[in-house]
């Protein structure tokens, strides 16, 4: 298995959504490697024919009756909020100057 | 009775039953004790003092009416943070979400209100419930009542301090990992990781759904299966609640407790325990072993060989799903918004990545980062989908296990509680202390850990650990509360009272 880069680490804060600088960078990238490393172990002990688990209990598709029940007023709901305007959460502009 | 905080839960639902004592008299022993030990110890992110009594005195006058609703109304209880409760505010030990209160309570909570118990505030925890040791808590660290410069364990460090230290008699924690048994192990208390779906999720928020789990965190076997009994159950708001009423674990912890196992086959788990275990914790389990015999069950080695494999599989699994979790913290509807530096009208992405580098910390952001990279095209199959394979592979260990023997066994963590800051930066070292919890949560088994006395070499304490398999959560209390009782036996009092006092002659 491949070893992380710096630049990798870079990428993946990226889209993951979080700004590192440059210390957290130089900090993160060699840890991460560590973790791999060791982590890389397992590559090769599951045949091809063992099947994965996603979730300890077998269920699916649990639905619940389609009928109106209480919820969250629209101030609740907003309570949490940084911004809010006309009961609607207030975001940053969300396009770029040349969309 | 002289000091109210030192009743066990069961004690205090008794003395309240017999006109002995009020909740208001119990909850103001535990405020009184939170006020004298809090300096010390950390185990709360906020007290509620006020709600707690108001909560109290509404209990008081329920039983005065004859209608009290539950046994353990009126015996008041810690809440860890990661646990939504209406009108309080819950950070989850992060920065990101530092005066949140959300407008609802988790189903736990819910239950806690519905049954009279006072709640006395939340307790710390790393962030997120990331972390073995609750110093990745952006709030400081919880201090272990027994050293204070070691680490309570975690990532609910705070529930198993604040119950460790008198606090409080009962809290509730939560398991992805080991968070619940391993502070249990560390802090001398009494952990249970419920069987996966047999306790609520909702209102937890959520490191890795498929492996987190609610659970109890106490100074007995008896009130771990009180407490359990009273949160457990089916919930329609989860959509991984099983459907299937629990057995009765107050009865089996009430069975065990009389201290006859014959007839019990209990397997030790081969592959836990030997290199990296210290002598001490070793010396303990084998003691407890051997009381478990003298009890009458039947003890033989099982080997569950993928269980090497389970920290690595759980190192891929979880940041996996924590990544994909954490996804919901993006400044925009609640929580942090840090608007960044030298970019005039920043976008809610440049916005979004601020908040999340201000409001995370380190540990949170190396999952998340270890998560993306995992989940990646590329590089999904070799991780995330090889972890999940071999998780199938510990699933059919359990199983193959427990055609031969009722419970497993193992001890809970590989050490006693280690010195504060050892670990904080060494996150290999610091993953290796869920050695032995981590296959439970993999497999959605339940698991306690039970103290089984202090470690030679440094006088802290060690844990026992009783696997069963899913939904017989009983047998971990009729095995639990039996080795409590031999334990105690041999010590003449619960191992608690060998711990220092913290607030000097007034103890």
């Amino acid at each position: 298995m491949p070893e992380i880069t710096r630049d990798e680490v870079a990428h993946l804060a990226t889209l993951a959504r979080i700004d590192l600088d440059d210390a957290e960078l130089d900090h993160l990238a060699p840890q991460l490697s560590v973790i791999l490393e060791s982590v890389a172990s397992i590559s090769g002990v599951a045949g091809d024919d063992v099947p994965p688990t996603s979730h300890p209990v077998p269920l699916t598709n649990v639905f619940r009756e389609d009928v109106v029940r209480p919820s969250l007023t629209p101030e609740q709901a907003l309570s949490g909020a940084p911004a809010s305007e006309q009961q609607r959460f207030a975001v940053p502009r969300i396009l770029g100057d040349e969309q | 009775m002289s000091d109210l905080t030192r009743l066990t839960a069961a004690q205090a639902a008794d003395a309240l039953a017999a006109g002995e004592t009020t909740s208001v008299a119990l909850t103001q022993a535990a405020l009184d004790r939170i006020a004298a030990v809090e300096g010390a110890v950390h185990a709360f992110l906020h007290v509620d003092a006020a709600g707690a009594l108001e909560q109290a005195a509404a209990s008081d006058a329920r039983r005065a009416a004859g209608e009290p609703l539950h046994a353990l109304d009126g015996v008041p209880i810690a809440v860890k943070d990661v646990l939504a409760t209406d009108g309080l505010p819950t950070t989850c030990g992060s920065k990101i979400l530092e005066g949140w209160v959300p407008p609802y309570d988790a189903t736990v909570v819910a239950k806690l209100k519905a049954a009279g118990l006072p709640i006395l505030g939340k307790t710390n925890m790393d962030e997120f419930a990331m972390g073995s040791s609750t110093e990745h808590s952006a709030y400081g660290p919880t201090y272990n009542p027994w050293d204070l410069t070691r680490i309570p364990g975690g990532s609910g460090g705070g529930s198993a301090a604040a119950v460790a230290a008198f606090e409080a008699p009962l809290a509730l924690g939560t398991d992805t990992g080991g968070s619940i048994r391993q502070p249990g192990a560390v802090t001398g208390t009494v952990g249970v990781k419920p069987t996966y779906g047999g306790v609520s999720r909702y209102g937890l928020v959520a490191m890795a759904n498929s492996l987190d789990q609610v659970g109890p965190v106490t100074r007995t076997v008896l009130d771990a299966a009180l407490l359990h009994d009273l949160i457990g159950g089916h919930d329609p708001l989860d959509s991984t609640s099983i459907d299937q009423p629990l057995p009765d674990l107050v009865a089996a912890a009430r069975e065990g407790a009389a201290g006859d196992l014959s007839g019990l086959k209990v397997g030790v788990i081969t592959e836990l325990s030997g290199d990296g275990y210290q002598a001490g914790v070793l010396a303990r389990f084998q003691e407890s072993v051997d009381l478990l015999v003298k009890a009458g069950a039947e003890v033989v080695e099982v080997s569950c060989p993928n269980f090497v494999h389970a920290l690595a599989t759980y190192y891929l699994i979880m940041p996996c799903e924590a990544s994909s979790n954490l996804a919901k913290f993006d400044a925009m509807r609640y929580g942090l918004r840090v608007l960044p530096e030298g970019i005039d009208n920043p976008s809610a992405e440049d916005v979004m990545r601020a908040s999340r580098d201000a409001g995370f910390g380190d540990e949170v952001k190396r999952r998340i980062i270890l998560g993306t990279y995992a989940l990646s095209s590329g590089y999904y199959d070799a991780y995330y989908g090889t972890a999940q394979k071999v998780r199938t592979l510990i699933t059919r260990d359990f199983d193959a296990a427990f055609e031969q023997v009722d419970v497993l066994v193992s001890p809970t963590a590989p050490t006693t509680a280690f010195e504060l800051g050892e670990k904080l930066d060494d996150p290999i070292a610091m993953y290796l202390n869920d050695l032995a919890t981590i296959p439970a949560n993999l497999a959605g088994v339940p698991g306690i850990s039970l103290p089984s006395g202090l470690a030679d070499e440094d006088g802290l304490p060690a844990g026992f650990q009783i696997l069963a398999p899913a939904l017989a959560d009983d047998r971990l209390y009729r095995v639990g509360a039996a080795l409590e009782a031999a334990l105690e036996a041999q010590w003449g009092a619960p191992l608690l009272d060998k711990a220092p006092s913290l607030d000097g002659d007034s103890a």
